[in-house]
């Protein structure tokens, strides 16, 4: 299998801090591979580096065999990499629908001329963009919320909405900073039946999460972060049972 | 089970809502249009069209400070670069006044790419400060300069002629102006409809975010930037010729927070707010004039009572949106339509049942 996204002995420094080092994941086409780690372990630091939100200190980022390291946050999202944020990044003074179409951005007509004097192309793409807004909000059940106020929505669909906001882009890879945090059981459900349908589209997902059983659920793939390190990798179950995963997350054992 | 579900837009029923907005619009341009019928007194119709001219402005700024959320305090300044060419094309080198809108308007954009381009990288307050000092440097420059006429200004600036008519009264300027209105409320309603608009209203929510939709934040700003300015500078352009003598105090700061003060009272970002904000700072101080010197207090006054009582101003962006809906729903047409009359079935889409 090929590597969609792969980074190259990355590292991250904050002053004197090392908030990454030396890591170098490969994520494979078709994959859906999550990322786990003791808090402060590096998980959001290493999204934000793919993302462009960080410029990373050594190392580099290739995606599809083309480094992007240190590109503008923007330009990686025009390549095809989306992100969801940890703590939701929502337009609340927009509508749910709005903030989907803001996800299809790069796909609006951007021809001065043909918004003024609303030409018939750029109002059929237009409504093709409102169509497709519609069939990403109908794919993580929030079809009939679409006049609302994104910032009137309750957590969980929140959470939804950005999905939706993401599909919009017909991403090559998805990155999911804790999709499944702070939601109700229900919720998670709803989520993880959206994550996995979005993989069986073909997309590429990375995941951090910290609900492991979500991630033994649905992961293929498993990187274990600790203090910025990669500590192991591979299939769910095997890391499950990594004697240095147990020791991150649980402590040493006392002699 | 897979089932099959479509999202149904009304394509087949008139949608009574759109119907009853476009008979509203329509009723208030013909209403705005017989305003001169009603009324041969010069002072309402001065006052009438300074309250068009300062919608005009206040449209203009609210690209910058309703959609992308930065805060202009020298929006004057495009106002006043649009007069000066204007006027000094118009006296100096005889050019008409339509013809120099197009200098205006192209020097305005430049003076917005230079101030723009290092500056609007910045959060809001510091930007604020910025553009109050570029407003503050060009009026300077008017008081300074030979050509712009120093203190006293540009006066004997020729009508205004379009073809073979000459517009030459109040009245003329009324309706020249509520043309400029209509259009810049059209062009910005356009805008907001597109991906420019979107984009805008991104960046004033977030801007962080706006960059993982593919938002080049910095370039959008810009654009923004010299949206305003152009519509400011085409507005100046036709206020020249309207007041036939222009001069530096005319564009300074107070003019400046004038423009802010309408787009705030009205609504940020709302198109219809704006120009209702723009009418109400226009033409409250001069119903006030009973109250002679205290006239500005007691707008002041009422000004501070209307951002306590309504914080996001008169008509605040989505309030008729909003209240669409709830027309919409109580007429019973189908909420799942965005921009109905967009048509077909939107979506079929397999789902399962969870």
């Amino acid at each position: 299998m090929t590597a969609v996204l792969q980074t190259d002995h990355l590292s991250l420094q904050f002053g004197g801090v090392n908030a990454l080092s030396d890591l170098s994941i490969e994520v494979d086409e078709g994959a859906l591979h999550a990322i786990i780690g003791p808090n402060g372990a590096g998980k959001t630091s290493f999204f934000n580096c793919l993302t462009g939100y960080y410029k990373p200190t050594g190392g580099a980022v290739r995606f599809q065999g083309n480094e992007v390291t240190g590109l503008d946050a923007a330009k990686v999202a025009a390549l095809g990499i989306r992100r969801t944020f940890q703590n939701i990044r929502v337009f609340p003074k927009m509508s749910v629908l709005e903030n989907v179409l803001a996800g299809g951005h790069l796909r609006a007509t951007s021809n001065l001329l043909s918004i003024t004097v609303a030409s018939r192309g750029f109002r059929r793409r237009e409504r093709l963009l409102h169509e497709e807004a519609m069939a990403s909000l109908e794919f993580v059940g929030l079809a009939d919320q679409w006049n609302n106020l994104a910032g009137d929505l309750p957590y969980g669909m929140r959470k939804r909405m950005e999905l939706a906001r993401v599909l919009i882009a017909n991403p090559v890879v998805v990155l999911l900073d804790e999709p499944a945090a702070g939601v109700s059981s229900v919720e998670r459900e709803e989520l993880s039946r959206v994550i996995r349908r979005i993989h069986d589209q073909g997309t590429c997902v990375v995941m951090i999460e910290h609900d492991v059983d979500l991630v033994m659920e649905i992961a293929t793939d498993v990187t274990v972060l600790d203090n910025g390190r990669i500590i192991a990798s591979g299939l769910p179950q095997d890391v499950r049972t990594n004697p240095d995963v147990i020791r991150a997350y649980m402590g040493r054992k006392r002699k | 089970m897979a089932t099959e579900t479509a999202v149904r837009s009304g394509r087949t029923r008139v949608d009574g809502f759109r119907v009853t907005r476009a008979g509203l619009v329509i009723a208030l341009v013909v209403a705005a249009a017989l305003v001169p019928q009603m009324t041969q007194n010069q002072y309402y119709l001065g006052v009438a069209f300074q309250a068009e001219m300062l919608m005009c402005l206040a449209l203009g700024l609210n690209i910058v400070v309703g959609y992308a959320g930065m805060l202009d305090l020298g929006f004057a300044a495009f106002f006043a670069i649009g007069a000066y060419t204007t006027g000094i094309l118009s006296t100096k080198e005889h050019w008409s006044i339509l013809a120099s809108i197009g200098p205006g308007v192209l020097i305005a954009v430049i003076c917005a790419l230079i101030i723009g381009f290092p500056t609007l990288r910045l959060r809001s307050d510091y930007l604020a400060v910025v553009t109050l000092g570029f407003g503050e440097i060009i009026q300077t420059i008017a008081i300074n300069l030979n050509q712009t006429g120093g203190p006293t200004g540009i006066y004997a600036i020729p009508a205004l002629t379009i073809g073979s008519v000459v517009v030459a009264s109040n009245t003329g300027y009324y309706y020249v102006f509520l043309v400029l209105v209509i259009i810049f409320a059209l062009f910005s309603t356009r805008l907001r409809g597109s991906r420019l608009g979107r984009a805008w209203l991104c960046i004033r929510e977030d801007e962080d975010a706006a960059k993982a939709m593919g938002i080049n934040t910095n370039h959008y700003k810009l654009y923004a930037y010299m949206f305003g300015a152009v519509l400011g500078s085409i507005t100046g352009s036709l206020y020249a010729p309207a007041l036939t003598a222009i001069s530096p105090a005319s564009f300074g700061f107070s003019e400046s927070l004038l423009i802010v003060m309408a787009v705030a009272i009205g609504g940020l970002g709302s198109i219809w707010g704006v120009m209702f904000g723009a009418a109400v700072v226009e033409i409250f101080p001069e119903v006030f004039r009973s109250f002679a010197q205290a006239r500005l207090l007691v707008f002041g006054v009422l000004l501070v009572i209307l951002m306590v009582v309504r914080p996001r101003g008169l008509f605040p962006e989505r309030a008729f949106q909003a209240l669409g809906t709830r027309i919409r729903a109580r007429l019973g047409h189908a909420v799942a339509s965005p921009r109905s009359g967009t048509g077909g079935p939107l979506v079929s889409l397999p789902t399962e049942e969870p």
